[in-house]
């Protein structure tokens, strides 16, 4: 009796361990599938012309003006999420300490952080894009600086999170130091505090930086799309995510050859990105 | 011995001393109010997200009412629009990724914490974290060109021939003739075409099983070591530790992971926008295609106007709001266990 009980233990144990097994197995499986398609489709559509030639040719085109689209995106948008962010964090670590809008912040920038980024999008559609065509005569609708603060939406949360929690991290010996030789609050945040912890920020940063070059929803009806390169912001701007969502709906097989080119180009990035911010802040803790 | 020394400071560098301090008060003061401003945009992006949507989706709530959220009709050639099918296919896809990811995600958090070997745990973790990494047009663009045409070839007939009341082998199967209310569930029109809301759902589960594995993960650690070494020392094999100890500790977290992951699901745009079909038919099918509120809005805000504009505000304020209250209940739920830590 006992005995087969003890065997009816084993047998279930054995079998949830090897569901458990399978299950990582699973997960792995998607992640070597989605990587090794990207892999070998994207490199059969790389070709020299990609990185030198605009959408507007087409399939003889290449996609040199959605990444020159992308890059001033992303340098826009993190230009306007790291003071803002920074900032933000700053406050929420070192000054909302005896206020309740504090941690109702802090829970709130939680939530941003997973919020859907198309309705963001159509947010700063509301707030930039119709007031600047109302404004301009319709001169200037879409825009590169529309598409930016619609990806500083997205960075903002990440950035105010890695900032709240480095700054947390820092000894309040170092505080208590700088305020009794009479350091205003103010020098010692910007100098000391900041200072201590700018790796963690940094890391911060390079993670939004990888979330928002990932990004295509927010871009669709902000920065909007372009066939040919530009440098301004006042433009209708493309983006290498924007540019690989539009070939992929293309019926011709020639453009969803340069659809996962650029998608093999954009999985490098933002995978390499990601693993420098996380290389970046493993030493960084280790050393501490 | 400070207090003397200040004494015999003429008067003149004393008040300079007090001018300064009273300038490092200003300068605290005016450098708190910047902070402030900045964290309270942290709100208002929040606030004007719902507001602008409610602003310029009013004019679609306000036409259709409450049949807004009932009607099956979405018709932009005759101004005529209900959200029904795109909030089905919102949760319908939602659904299906849940029921798949939840499981795989549990038995991955278990895998890491109790039953791969130390030197395993990094970089299988790493590598199912890469995987939350990846672009989510990437996702879609998989679904497009390789899931779906999987699915369709070796999934979808599999599931119509044993659950569809007309099954592409021509035989019915004998669950369908006895159960009557299952083969609604499965029925498609084309049966060798790979989109619908089950492909979808499935691109979502993949999406979603890294952040929902990494928070049970994380929550699983939080079990004291005492307590699952007693359950160890009185005989209990590793998965009675794990379902009598560590799920009933950390249930109130994993609930809130899986509703994180729900809220990633119901909000996501691109991983899914490719595989649903976009098609505005309403159907109790799984197999079929359909809509999602992200994806309809993708689809159709760029040349969208007067009305049709509204509708599609007002589906996302409704999305906003949904994903909203489902974030708001995850981080409740996650918030506890770290005042429970504390203690």
């Amino acid at each position: 009796m006992s005995t087969s009980l003890y065997t009816k233990r084993r047998v279930k144990n054995i079998v949830a361990m090897t569901l458990s097994m399978l299950a990582t197995a699973i997960g792995l499986l998607f992640l070597a599938w989605i990587l090794w398609e990207t892999l070998s489709q994207g490199i059969s559509g790389l070709k020299p012309q990609l990185f030198t030639k605009i959408t507007a040719y087409r399939e003889e085109g290449g996609l040199a003006n959605a990444m020159v689209g992308s890059l001033i995106l992303n340098v826009l948008g993190i230009l306007i999420a790291t003071p803002i962010g920074v900032a933000a964090g700053t406050w929420l670590a070192e000054y909302s300490l005896r206020s309740k809008l504090g941690p109702t912040i802090r829970f709130l920038n939680d939530i941003l952080l997973s919020a859907p980024s198309i309705v963001l999008g159509l947010f700063v559609y509301t707030i930039v894009v119709l007031p600047s065509k109302y404004i301009t005569d319709g001169e200037v609708t879409f825009s590169g600086l529309a598409g930016g603060i619609a990806l500083a939406l997205i960075a903002l949360p990440v950035i105010v999170r890695t900032t709240d929690e480095m700054l947390r991290l820092v000894p309040g010996t170092l505080r208590e130091a700088a305020l009794s030789l009479g350091v205003p609050q103010w020098k010692l945040t910007m100098q000391i505090l900041v200072r201590s912890a700018r790796s963690g920020i940094v890391t911060g940063i390079l993670l939004a930086l990888a979330r928002i070059s990932g990004e295509t929803a927010p871009l669709l009806f902000t920065a909007f799309g372009n066939n040919f390169m530009t440098f301004n912001p006042l433009d209708k701007m493309p983006s290498l995510p924007q540019v690989i969502y539009e070939y992929t709906k293309d019926p011709s097989p020639d453009i969803n050859v340069l659809a996962w080119a650029g998608a093999f180009v954009l999985t490098m990035f933002v995978l390499a990105l990601s693993l420098i911010a996380r290389f970046a802040f493993r030493s960084k803790v280790s050393h501490d | 011995m400070h207090a003397t020394v200040s004494n015999d400071v003429p008067s003149a560098e004393r008040t300079a001393e007090a001018g300064r301090n009273a300038k490092d008060t200003r300068d605290d003061r005016i450098f708190g109010w910047v902070l402030k401003a900045c964290a309270l945009l942290v709100l208002l992006a929040l606030v004007g997200a719902a507001g602008s949507t409610l602003w310029l989706g009013w004019d679609a709530f306000h036409t259709f009412g409450f049949g807004f959220l009932t009607s099956a009709t979405w018709d932009p050639s005759n101004d005529q629009y209900g959200a029904l099918v795109p909030i089905m296919g919102t949760i319908g896809t939602a659904f299906i990724a849940l029921l798949f990811a939840v499981p795989v995600s549990f038995g991955i958090a278990l895998f890491l914490t109790e039953i791969a070997p130390q030197w395993l745990r990094g970089p299988v973790s790493s590598a199912i974290e890469l995987l939350a990494g990846i672009p989510s047009i990437i996702y879609g663009m998989w679904g497009l060109f390789i899931f779906a045409p999987f699915v369709a070839e070796h999934v979808k007939p599999w599931l119509m021939n044993n659950f569809s009341a007309d099954p592409p082998d021509g035989k019915v199967s004998w669950l369908v003739q006895h159960v009557p209310w299952i083969a609604k569930f499965f029925s498609s029109e084309y049966p060798f075409f790979g989109a619908g809301v089950f492909t979808a759902g499935l691109v979502l589960a993949v999406m979603i099983i890294p952040f929902i594995s990494s928070v049970m993960r994380e929550v699983f650690q939080t079990v004291p070591t005492r307590l699952k070494e007693s359950a160890y020392a009185l005989g209990s094999s590793t998965w009675e530790v794990v379902w009598d100890i560590v799920v009933p500790y950390t249930r109130t977290a994993v609930i809130g992971g899986i509703f994180l992951g729900l809220g990633r699901a119901l909000g996501e745009t691109m991983a899914v926008a490719f595989v649903l079909g976009n098609t505005f038919k309403f159907s109790w099918s799984f197999l079929e295609t359909g809509s999602s509120i992200a994806s309809t809005i993708a689809n159709q805000f760029g040349e969208a106007q007067g009305l049709q504009r509204s509708a599609l505000m007002a589906i996302a304020f409704l999305l906003f709001v949904v994903t909203f209250i489902v974030l708001l209940i995850a981080r409740l739920m996650l918030r506890r266990l770290k005042t429970k830590e504390g203690k």
